[in-house]
């Protein structure tokens, strides 16, 4: 059965990938539309989110659980059925999903009820909003689907045409996703203190505490990879990671990779960095919050999870690019540009997966940190490994540039 | 170039638009049968004890704090690495080629600048402001 658990999110994959490129390579432009619109900026939006994102954040509730069953040698939730089908139990995400929306949603008699309503969304939000900068393919050139575009054809055809798969296509992607991400520390904040509850209070505090000291750790750790690459461009960076593996982020930036990785999955608030919310013993921020709001956090941290794993895979292991396949294939003229669209899809949402499951992996292995270990390795480990690291990488870069003497 | 922003505001609308429709349905679809004791503060069965608004530690300040300065140097620090091959060559810069001489002007001048970072981390290190023991 092991098979299957590669076999169904490889077709359902491809079938995304391919729904994608017709989307954006024919029906919108055969339709009338203009790819550089507002209406093709949402549509990419609502593709990439309730295509992609918000249906794997929810299987991932179900594969946490099933996978953290099968590392304790458990079996988990394996019995929600559909009728006669009962596939493995994934229908456990279903049922959460519609039990948390009907339970009943109440606010405390004494919490602010404006801060207690937009703790939530705080949360979620940003992880929403910052999906936007990811590119999830090189893009489509309407109109030449069936073509055998070369790379220079594709390039021009992007910058004019339009049809990147990508929302937001900024110069300054990158800065927008610190900028935008930072956002959700309020969200754990302000669920705290407007939970009016003590301990919702304290941990919202840690939560608090914890996401700034990472987020310096992160913006640094990252900062090697701008250094190489020259760009905070995500689509540019993955483009500049083509050709070969040696090329990608986790060879030309291995310590930045670690340190960057470390302090994403310390974002997520997660074992081994889950002191702000540890259900069981510490009381979280979100205690106070029943029903969907409830949801909401845990909808956010699932999607945190597969951000997290998104930008890696863009930054540190070529986004969408297979080594050696060109806009043609890996020989030219090999391959038609809707084929070529579909596997650079497939290519990044297996990235993505593979590293959400090493993600449910650590979750799993990991024992949780002491807060004053969680603050000495954040500042006293992470933060001077990441200064060094900038300081190595800008010394490399500037040893391999051309016409050093 | 106002253009090339509109799809950041879809996005920001789109985030914003779906999270309230989430706290939308939160609010309309389930049933509402509040009770004193449901609306109390939770504390794992026991009654609360005085008020919520407890006092915390100071360190919870100090590292806010730290993290704006470092992170406000950080967002200094992006630019320079974008610009960091522009900065290090003597002439002009061909894609990732330099054909003329290498400048120590980009690397020296943020040298200058992490010094400062670095000095500035080891003070509060010394001084225990950061970490929690």
């Amino acid at each position: 059965m092991g098979w299957l658990a590669i076999l169904i999110p490889l077709v359902v994959f491809v079938v995304l990938g391919f729904v994608a490129t017709l989307l954006f390579g024919w029906l919108i432009p055969a339709l009338g539309g203009d790819l550089h619109s507002w209406y093709a900026a949402l549509l990419k939006a609502a593709f990439i989110l309730l295509g992609f994102v918000m249906p794997l954040a929810g299987v991932l509730t179900w594969m946490e659980r099933r996978q953290s069953a099968m590392m304790q040698d458990r079996l988990g939730p394996n019995r929600a059925n559909v009728g006669p089908v009962r596939a493995f139990g994934l229908m456990h995400f279903v049922a959460d999903a519609l039990k948390m929306l009907f339970k009943e949603d109440f606010v405390p008699a004494n919490a602010n009820k404006l801060l207690f309503a937009l703790g939530p969304v705080m949360a979620i939000a940003p992880v929403l909003i910052t999906f936007a900068v990811v590119p999830w393919g090189s893009g489509v050139c309407a109109g030449h689907l069936t073509d055998r575009l070369t790379d220079g054809q594709l390039a021009q055809c992007l910058d004019t045409g339009g049809g990147r798969f990508q929302v937001v296509h900024l110069e300054i992607g990158l800065l927008f996703y610190f900028a935008i991400a930072s956002l959700a520390v309020y969200g754990a904040t302000l669920a705290g203190w407007a939970s009016y509850n003590k301990w919702s209070l304290l941990g919202g505090l840690r939560a608090s505490s914890q996401m700034m000291s990472y987020e310096v750790t992160m913006g640094l750790a990252i900062l090697g990879a701008f250094l190489v690459y020259g760009s905070l461009e995500p689509a540019t960076i993955v483009q500049a990671q083509g050709d070969s593996i040696l090329h990608w982020g986790v060879v030309t930036q291995p310590l930045g990779f670690v340190l960057f990785f470390t302090a994403a999955i310390a974002e997520t608030k997660r074992t081994p960095f889950d002191i702000p919310e540890g259900e069981s013993e510490v009381i979280g921020y979100f205690v106070e919050y029943s029903g969907m709001r409830f949801g909401m956090f845990y909808l956010a941290e699932f999607m945190e999870v597969i951000f997290t794993s998104a930008i890696v895979a863009t930054v540190f292991f070529g986004g969408w690019q297979i080594p050696g396949l060109h806009a043609d294939g890996f020989v030219a003229g090999q391959m038609p540009h809707w084929l070529v669209c579909t596997l650079q899809f497939v290519a990044w949402a297996v990235k993505v997966f593979v590293l959400c499951w090493f993600q449910l992996m650590i979750r799993w292995t990991m024992p949780r940190f002491r807060p004053d270990q969680l603050m000495r390795l954040g500042w006293k480990q992470l933060l001077p490994a990441s200064l060094a690291n900038i300081l190595i990488t800008a010394g490399v870069v500037l040893a391999l540039m051309p016409g050093a003497k | 170039m106002a253009a090339d922003y509109t799809p950041v505001l879809v996005a920001l609308l789109f985030g914003v638009g779906f999270a309230s429709l989430f706290l939308l349905a939160a609010a309309t679809l389930g049933p509402r049968r509040d009770t004193a004791e449901k609306l109390a503060p939770f504390e794992c069965g026991s009654e609360p004890v005085g008020s919520p608004n407890v006092r915390f530690s100071v360190k919870f300040y100090q590292v806010a704090i730290l993290f704006l300065v470092f992170d406000i140097e950080a967002a200094f620090l992006y630019p320079w690495a974008v610009l960091f091959r522009k900065l290090s060559c003597t002439g002009e810069l061909v894609g990732a080629v330099c054909a003329s001489g290498v400048s120590f002007f980009g690397f020296a001048e943020m040298l200058v600048f992490l010094a400062v970072l670095i000095v500035a981390l080891a003070y509060a290190w010394r001084k225990k402001a950061i970490g929690w023991g």
